[in-house]
């Protein structure tokens, strides 16, 4: 390689003096490995004293060139030098890519920043490992929750559930280390199953565009990566130890990594959290404590021509959950509702009781990969096993007994090709293979989730061409097949009432007394497409356009509920008629990136048929009492919105950042609001921060949730016996808005060059306010979070 | 190229291995719900002299479509005494299981309410308690007043508060709620 680089060098002195030399190369640099930009990489052109240095989007330009072949060397601190060999005709634009090797230890945070990987025609917002840090005794969802456009649908704050462009749980893909988390995220009190602490980089692409992971992320993608691991010898660690006083919670994470030069590494993580019951301003929040541990290993080989890991991953998290929140009835429901404060209170307490849930995810994945001369290919096989136990208040011998008992398992295997058809135009292509299988023990609580067996095929190919140093465009197209092979139990009389006996007959299976088992075989066939542009103003600016189609197959909760949900007291229906949903996304983005005021504007506008809700339709009563019926249905959907992002640096140390979010859902077809849209909020923040004082780091953070005054009218009637009223149970009115205060703070010691001390501490709801959230499925029997202190300490060694 | 072909090779066999594992089919095991209540069947004796009156609810099909089915099987008589008591089953287990067994095993943690409405001239009272001496009331005395009618209504509270003055302050959850409509002639 080197002496290909000398004779290239000395080739190239054999210049031609007699042409017309006033043409100019411009271009980009970027690394090989995840397409990010390279800055301040140095080009030194052959034969000339020409030297430029790329700019911080990665760009060069080179003047005074001939219209002949030049050699270019490109060197950058962190990557191997080589050489390039480019034709000049006329003003040429030419990317080129090098090897970086992540120095993890000397990577610098810049918050929010944005490169191009996964989508090129979709901004991607990033969030770095010191920002996580942030959020260690959190949860994913609340880290992600500080990107503008992300809200979350919670149950309580221990059950944190992403939630992009107003599109949650299925829509909502979730890529963990190269693995497509299959972890149940159809229930809407179904967390995604992953550590923050194990995460060092987490990217969010609003939108289906990031074809190469699914077609089906209506809402969008999150990608969870753990560190990169650098070329060289060292060994390095990290343990961090949190302590809130809301919940009077601990947590420590520790991490140990061991690399050698010949690019085999190893790395450790483990984490263990214990939080008891949290409180709001003014009572305990009874039964809401955490217990979770989560241990990842990664070994591997990275070489610049091949390589290979494997990672494994346990997360266990037990989680309780409001006991005022379980219920028996409507009847109970509308004393919670009528009720200031929970209907049951206790001390505070570390044990956990029903109603609760213990999930335990475990994933492993195998990734192999080797250059070619037409690309890189890589070969990935991931297992995935989750099961999750879901405990209610039971009565008799089944006592303590879980209610609900899933077990999911995985398998997919993974071929992907990346390849440059020319220097312009790269191609991504794949093709994705998965078998999954659900088993339901008996519990003695009707399933909820059926047993099944699905099987996923898919096919995909995303490329982008360069044209110049302005226009990128970006088109890719995927094909998913999935077979569905369910045994599902329905009670007779649902049977009956949906017509099933006419419309399914031919999956009936066995008829027994009051149950009739059917074996639901269905096909779906969808299709996904993205097209895109991205255009770079040259100064300051970029556009970013991009128009995706995305489709999903139902989920086996649309298709198969049928029967009481008994952490929630409600009924719940699907319809084995459902067919896919068809989403288009059209979504604009101006960004300004600048050393004084950046921003981004991003309005999109999505439109989705055969949109899947569920919402209460009525009531069904039985000798328990009423219970409200919750009924899926397919309607056409609309959500239109907008984010904004600023950033205003007023000197050296301060700075100023403001995001909001807005977003409309509609009800095309019944022509009223979507349920559970997220109201407008806005959050605004003054960071101090000096390098000088020991990276001193003080930042108050002001957040506004408005009420959400559009939704759609779904409360019901029901009859009580004691005051022989009918009575409205009122669970459609949003609550009002809020505002919280928060304060974070941060300090660096420096032991030695290798090991350093972080101080962190920070409040969370300031003043204590009494709130409730409109998308927190407790907020009808309680007041959210009151204030939290937090204590930070983080050794790095 | 020999890497290429070993990878390709590892992904048919995966694929061939996943497609394979097909037949393997065996049908679930039913699920007999363990914990519902189908049936509730309040039976009034008089004291003295009298008819027998039955007032019974049953919800085959638990929390399924359909409503529970309500007979109440006559009228009180004026001025009489009844020894009521309460009966629970879960109809949808073969032979059909007594719950009330369970409830009463459970003392601490239920108890029944009587409400009555809407002109009913009828009183209640406990026959029974849990072993701290609080109410349990699957046993309860109700003495017919005068000619009137109107609901009366039984409702089973799991885990209520203890002692309480009356639904309003139990709290607990719902187990049962039952309205039975009666005439006192």
């Amino acid at each position: 390689m080197r002496i290909n680089v000398l004779v290239l060098l000395l080739l190239s002195n054999l210049q031609a003096l007699s042409q017309n030399c006033g043409f100019t190369l411009s271009g980009i640099l970027t690394d090989l490995h995840d397409g990010s930009v390279l800055e301040g990489a140095t080009l030194i052109v052959a034969g000339s004293e020409l030297t430029f240095v790329t700019d911080f989007e990665g760009k060069f330009t080179i003047s005074n060139l001939c219209n002949q072949t030049y050699s270019i060397q490109v060197s950058h601190p962190f990557c191997l030098t080589k050489g390039f060999r480019v034709r000049i005709s006329g003003d040429t634009f030419k990317s080129f890519k090098l090897e970086h090797h992540l120095e993890e230890l000397n990577e610098i945070t810049v918050d929010g920043k944005i490169t191009s990987k996964e989508s090129k025609t979709l901004q991607e917002n990033t969030i770095l490992k010191e920002e996580l840090e942030r959020f260690s005794s959190g949860t994913l969802g609340d880290a992600l929750n500080s990107l503008s456009g992300v809200s979350s649908l919670n149950t309580g704050n221990t059950i944190v559930k992403p939630m992009i462009n107003g599109l949650h749980s299925s829509r909502v893909v979730i890529i963990n280390n190269g693995v497509r988390m299959e972890d149940q995220e159809w229930g809407a009190e179904h967390a995604p199953n992953i550590d923050v602490n194990a995460i060092n980089r987490l990217t969010l692409i609003k939108g289906a565009g990031a074809l190469q992971y699914s077609g089906d992320a209506m809402g969008g993608v999150v990608v969870v990566e753990s560190a990169k691991i650098p070329v060289k010898d060292s060994l390095y660690g990290k343990t961090l130890f949190a302590s809130n006083s809301n919940g009077r919670g601990s947590l420590i994470t520790s991490k140990l990594t061991k690399s050698y030069a010949s690019g085999w590494y190893a790395s450790l993580q483990g984490t263990f959290k214990r939080f008891g019951d949290s409180e709001a301003p003014d009572y305990v929040l009874s039964n809401t404590g955490v217990n979770q541990q989560n241990i990842s290993v990664k070994v591997g080989l990275n070489r610049f021509d091949y390589g290979m890991n494997f990672y494994y991953s346990f997360f266990k998290n037990e989680i309780g959950i409001l006991r005022a929140s379980h219920l028996g009835s409507a009847q109970d429901l509308y004393r919670a509702i009528k009720s200031d404060i929970p209907l049951l209170i206790n001390d505070f307490t570390y044990d956990l009781s029903a109603p609760k849930q213990d999930v335990g995810h475990q994933l492993a994945r195998m990734i192999a990969y080797k250059r070619f001369g037409f690309g890189k290919l890589s070969f990935q096989y991931d297992y995935q096993r989750n099961e999750r136990l879901e405990f209610d208040i039971r009565r008799g011998s089944d006592r303590g007994k879980a209610s609900l008992d899933l077990q999911l398992d995985t398998h997919t295997v993974l071929l992907d090709l990346d390849t440059n058809l020319s220097d312009n135009v790269d191609l991504k292509t794949g093709l994705m293979g998965s078998y999954q299988n659900n088993y339901a023990p008996n519990t003695g609580v009707r399933r909820l989730i059926p047993d099944y067996k699905k099987y996923d095929f898919g096919i995909y190919v995303v490329s982008d061409y360069q044209l110049d140093s302005n226009w990128l465009f970006e088109a890719g197209a995927r094909f998913d097949y999935t077979y569905m092979d369910v045994y599902k139990f329905y009670r007779t009389s649902f049977w009956e009432l949906r017509n099933y006996d006419d419309d399914f007959s031919n999956l009936v299976v066995e008829k027994l007394v009051n149950q009739v088992l059917a074996r639901p075989q269905f096909n779906y066939y969808n299709g996904s497409t993205t097209l895109g542009a991205t255009y770079d103003f040259g100064g300051d600016y970029k556009l970013f356009l991009n128009y995706s189609i995305a489709s999903r197959t139902p989920n086996p909760s649309e298709l198969f509920s049928e029967g009481l949900h008994h952490s929630a007291a409600r009924i719940e229906y699907g319809d084995l008629k459902f067919n896919s949903e068809v989403g288009h996304k059209l979504s604009l983005t101006l960004e300004r990136i600048n050393e004084k005021f950046s921003f981004s504007l991003n309005p999109f506008i999505n439109t989705i048929s055969d949109f899947i809700l569920i919402e209460p339709v009525g009531i069904n009563n039985s000798i328990r009492g009423t219970f409200p019926v919750w009924e899926y249905r397919q309607t056409n959907a609309q959500l239109l919105g907008m984010d904004f992002n600023a950033s205003y640096v007023f000197s050296e140390e301060l700075r100023f950042d403001h995001l909001s979010s807005m977003v409309k859902g509609y009800d095309r077809l019944q022509d009223e609001p979507l349920i559970n849209i997220p109201a407008i909020n806005t959050k605004n923040e003054l960071v101090y921060f000096n390098p000088k004082i020991k990276n001193l780091r003080l930042a108050l953070q002001s957040e506004y949730v408005f009420r959400q005054n559009e939704y759609p009218d779904t409360n019901f009637e029901i009859y009580i016996p004691q005051t022989e009223t009918r009575e409205l149970v009122d669970v459609s009115s949003p609550p009002n808005s809020y505002h919280l205060l928060n304060f974070n703070s941060s300090i660096d010691f420096d032991f030695s060059e290798k090991s350093s001390l972080s101080l962190g501490f920070g409040i969370t709801n300031l003043f204590n306010t009494s709130y409730r959230n409109y998308l927190n499925r407790l907020r009808f029997y309680a007041n959210d979070l009151g204030r939290n202190l937090l204590l930070n300490i983080k050794f790095n060694y | 190229m020999r890497k290429l072909n070993f990878l390709a090779t590892v992904l048919f066999t995966t694929l061939l291995f996943v497609s394979c594992s097909k037949d393997d089919d065996s049908t679930p095991e039913p699920v007999n719900e363990e914990e519902v209540i189908t049936t509730l069947t309040a039976t009034l004796v008089p004291a003295g002299q009298g008819t027998s009156i039955t007032l019974k609810s049953q919800d085959l099909d638990g929390d399924g479509p359909n409503a529970p089915v309500i007979t109440v099987s006559g009228n009180l008589s004026a001025g009489v005494i009844y020894n009521g008591t309460i009966e629970l089953l879960n109809e949808m287990e073969s032979p059909a299981e007594d719950i009330t067994e369970e409830i009463e095993e459970e003392d601490l943690d239920h108890q029944f309410f009587y409400t009555i409405g809407g002109g009913l001239d009828v009183t209640t009272s406990y026959e029974n308690n849990d072993s701290e001496g609080n109410p349990l009331g699957t046993e309860f005395t109700l003495v017919a007043g005068a000619a009137s009618s109107g609901a009366l209504t039984f409702t089973l509270r799991h885990e209520p508060t203890k002692p309480n003055t009356g639904l309003d302050d139990a709290g607990g959850e719902t187990d049962i709620s039952v309205t039975f409509n009666l005439t006192v002639e």
